[in-house]
């Protein structure tokens, strides 16, 4: 099935099996590796993207759903004017160590960044509890994330 | 100073754009993929294997162990793991044959018409009846390394009270958040290239070399480059070279590059895990908490396969008194096969377990003598010049300093806490709060003459302004590719923005050794900064004058490359008999103590983690946020496997939660809030007094959790997980007593 969205910005059309799913459309055929497998099940968060500013897990969303719709993905954080507020909180905190995990952790702090509601600091874990780190104990990862997405949303 | 600053990591920017490329971002030209067919049952005669006459195997090429070219053999310590099962069947998730297909789902479809004809046989699964079983899968008596350390007579000891206990821990997976993957490329010379998740490259060509033939006789016939790797934590120390002998296998019989990524419970089932423990501890106690001996029994399950188990089980009984002092310790330490996949390296390799039970330990004498547990650990902790059960006298012993440390930052959070939640918080109905404490040590870098023997190797450059480094030591988020550039760049007192780090690729970096056992910062560091003197000599003698490096490199005119190679060298300052087991068993000790507060739901049973606290002698912090990194992610993987990650294992010894969703890990809300106290004793043989500290935060947590269990409940557990039905379980029957 032929579909056509806009990646990061950019409007794409790619042919697709009804079956592919959005991880596979991104990586493979669009070359837009930032997104990771790590489960493959939706409970690791890695593969976290924003459909239309919405967080999903594109392992478990088929590929033709996204027709029509806007998708953005880690390749797409940063601008012209330089990384987003929550790249680069993640890099001074130290909140990326072997990094696998922080595509899915940007995505999902950065739609918490334009969510229309505040975000407390005590909320931002129940927040992030979708996505898994096994390197930093989160410690770093709640900070920066805090740091970014209660300014923005206040 | 460069040293000591929390500069943000070299890859950071890489890291968060998405650019930096892990092993299944990689996808070269004519790219098959690989599969594996697994054996499926624990122990069994092979008979033959067969394809499915009904299935199309067009395009699909599939291999035995009858197709290897060489010895069917993946080496790492001893000559024992095939590389594909042949004849014998030891353990579920054994490799029998390789498949490559076009596309991974064809790959996957063809591995379930592969059949194994097998004669299924009895298997031995339970560690404890290794030994005297009359089947063998090991040597005759499934023994795969039996260590004693006696130090003082413990049979000549009387007086005091005896206290002994048992104590277990189950399998622990590492998890590191990317899966296991692997790519082989044959080279138009005939070589290969190996790309791929993995903590030693050259593991994998000492690997995989007789495998490959006479061909690879030559190491620089098998190139291997580090793709990023999303995390290790053990994980992928050794299993990657089994990985790599598959895709190079099907790489070169088929001619084509070869990728092998496993699927998350692939990787769950058949990957290493953390070893099984069982420990039996007899001590003698005097009436005022003085340990007058120590009897130790420590029993690992090593799986089908020797792979590290010799040396986690060496690891283990190398602590196995934990941070005390006894009158006289006997230590009898016994790896066993059993026919269930190999366990191998994971983060603190053997410590953690034996820690579990030292500490747990300390409790039982404190319940069993009415005595204070902090007290008991404050009288029993090793001072200077106290002596280990191998007879190393410590210098500047650091267990009082953490354990105060830890005692004055949680006095402090509570005053704070006080302040702002006036008469909050204590005990519901249905709620117990508990604080728990531990004290462990850890011996950095490998054991005995470990190091002296490897001899681990560092190159350094000065090229057109720029210095570069050379190191097998590799990236997994620990942060090497920072901490040695900061070495380098404090060494010759130039910008850090000046010194590079060349990718980790055998065919540009030297063998460092691998990047394990708390060694990187502390022993290759050492290196590190050891080359960098060595190349402002080197540039010293080229230019033929004196001068500050900074102003030489200006003054250098020359556009060829001015190298050095720097290795460590014994000074002769350890003494260790591998054979007695006696004497300086590492080259100095990390110490560490931890302090957590939680509260234990009495309906479910369930632990809830509140605070944790960890003050942790890390010699010097070389990069302050990279040490609190590390202390905070060991600290909650110890966690994890305190209440909730545990292996269940299939009547084949196969692992059933093979998923995510059932092999529980910590998530943000799972999580406490961390406070990491990074105490300074330098150690003067580590670059800048650093020491290393990937590992010490997995050995504590546990037994603090379980101190604090039993501080808000009284439920006494000496077996882990603590899991919410362990929990409930230990609550009644303190309620029965």
């Amino acid at each position: 099935m032929k579909i056509e969205f806009e990646l990061n910005g950019e409007r794409r059309e790619e042919n697709v099996p009804g079956m592919t799913r959005l991880l596979d459309l991104l990586r493979e055929d669009m070359g837009a590796t930032g997104a990771k497998e790590g489960c493959g099940e939706g409970e690791c968060g890695a593969c976290t993207v924003l459909i239309e500013n919405k967080p999903v897990c594109s392992c478990l969303v088929p590929a033709v759903q996204v027709a029509g719709k806007q998708v953005r993905t880690v390749e797409g954080l940063e601008t012209s004017d330089g990384l987003h507020a929550i790249q680069q909180a993640f890099v001074e905190h130290g909140a990326a160590q072997c990094g696998i995990c922080t595509p899915g952790f940007l995505m999902m702090a950065a739609s918490l960044c334009e969510s229309e509601e505040p975000v407390e600091a005590e909320t931002v874990r129940e927040a992030l509890a979708g996505n898994l780190c096994r390197c930093t104990g989160y410690q770093k990862i709640v900070e920066a994330v805090v740091e970014v997405v209660v300014d923005a949303t206040h | 100073m460069i040293i000591g600053q929390g500069i943000p990591r070299t890859d950071g920017r890489a890291k968060v754009t998405g650019s930096l490329q892990y092993v299944d971002d990689f996808q070269p030209e004519n790219c098959l993929h690989g599969a594996t067919v697994r054996a499926q049952v624990a122990h069994a005669k092979i008979l033959g294997v067969t394809l499915d006459p009904e299935f199309d195997w067009t395009g699909i090429t599939v291999l035995t162990a009858d197709d290897i070219p060489g010895e069917n053999l993946v080496y790492l310590m001893t000559r024992d793991q095939p590389a594909l099962a042949s004849g014998v069947i030891q353990h579920i998730e054994e490799p029998v044959a390789l498949v490559a297909a076009p596309s991974r789902k064809r790959a996957l479809e063809a591995v379930k018409h592969v059949i194994i004809e097998m004669e299924e046989q009895t298997a031995l699964l339970d560690m404890e009846a290794a030994e005297s079983s009359p089947i063998k899968i090991f040597g005759e008596d499934n023994l795969f390394k039996k260590i004693e350390i006696e130090r003082g007579d413990v049979d000549s000891v009387s007086g005091g009270r005896v206290v002994e206990g048992v104590y277990r821990t189950g399998h622990h997976e590492q998890l590191y958040i990317e899966p296991q993957g692997m790519i082989a490329e044959p080279r138009s010379d005939g070589g290969l290239r190996i790309t791929g998740s993995m903590q030693c490259p050259y593991y994998i060509i000492k690997g995989i070399g007789e495998l490959l033939g006479p061909a690879f006789e030559a190491p620089e016939s098998i190139q291997v480059v580090q793709a990023a790797t999303g995390g290790g934590f053990g994980g992928k120390e050794e299993y990657p070279s089994m990985l790599a002998a598959h895709c190079a296998l099907l790489a070169l019989k088929t001619g084509q590059p070869v990728k092998i990524i496993y699927s998350r419970d692939e990787d769950l089932r058949a990957t290493t895990k953390r070893h099984p423990s069982r420990t039996r501890i007899r001590t003698r106690v005097g009436s005022d908490g003085r340990i007058l001996s120590t009897e130790v029994d420590f029993l690992v399950d090593g799986g089908a396969y020797n792979t590290l188990t010799p040396v986690v089980l060496s690891r283990g009984v190398l602590h196995a008194t934990g941070p005390y002092r006894s009158g006289a310790v006997r230590i009898v330490g016994r790896a066993v096969a059993t026919h269930s996949p190999p366990n191998g390296a994971f983060r603190g390799f053997g410590a953690p377990q034996a820690q579990w039970a030292s500490e747990r330990h300390m409790d039982r004498i404190a319940r069993e003598l009415d005595l204070d547990p902090l007290e008991l650990r404050r009288k029993n902790l090793f001072e200077e010049g106290d002596v280990t059960a191998t007879g190393q006298r410590l210098q500047s012993p650091g267990g009082r300093t953490v354990l105060e440390a830890a005692l004055q930052a949680a006095a402090d959070l509570d005053d704070v806490q006080r302040e702002e939640h006036p008469g909050g918080g204590g005990d519901s109905a249905r709620r117990a709060k508990g604080r728990g404490l531990s004290l462990v040590f850890h011996g950095c870098g490998f054991t005995g003459n470990g190091e002296a023997r490897l001899k681990g190797k560092l190159a350094m450059s000065l090229k057109e302004g720029r210095v570069t480094i050379f190191t097998g030591s590799t990236e997994l988020g620990q942060g090497t590719d920072t901490i040695f550039p900061q070495i380098a760049a404090e060494e010759l007192g130039i910008e850090l923005a000046l010194v590079d780090i060349a990718p980790h690729d055998t065919g540009q970096v030297p063998d460092s050794g691998p990047t394990v056992a708390s060694r990187t910062a502390m022993v290759v560091g050492g290196v590190c900064q050891k080359a960098a003197r060595a190349l402002h000599e080197a540039l010293k003698v080229e230019l033929g004058k004196e001068g500050s490096f900074e102003s030489l490199m200006a003054a250098r005119e020359r556009l060829d490359e001015l190298r050095v190679e720097s290795q460590y060298i014994d000074d002769g300052s350890l003494q260790w008999d591998d054979q007695s087991y006696q004497g300086d068993a590492y080259p100095t000790y990390g110490w560490s103590c931890s302090v957590v507060d939680l509260s234990v739901d009495l309906d479910t049973g369930e632990v809830i983690y509140e605070r944790f606290i960890s003050a942790t002698d890390v010699g010097k912090a070389l990069n302050p946020v990279l040490a609190s990194g590390q202390i905070e992610g060991g600290s909650l993987q110890a966690l994890g496997w305190a209440t909730s990650e545990e292996v269940v294992l299939s009547e084949h010894g196969g692992m059933l939660n093979d998923r995510i969703t059932n092999y529980i890990i910590p998530t943000s809300l799972d999580a406490p809030e961390m406070h990491t106290v990074l105490v300074e004793i330098p150690y003067a043989g580590g670059p800048f007094g650093a020491k290393g500290i990937g590992e010490i935060p997995m050995d504590g947590p546990a037994a603090a959790v379980a101190q604090a269990i039993e501080k808000a409940t009284g439920a006494v557990l000496d077996r882990l997980p603590m899991t919410p039905e362990r929990v409930l379980e230990a609550i009644a029957e303190r309620q029965m007593e």
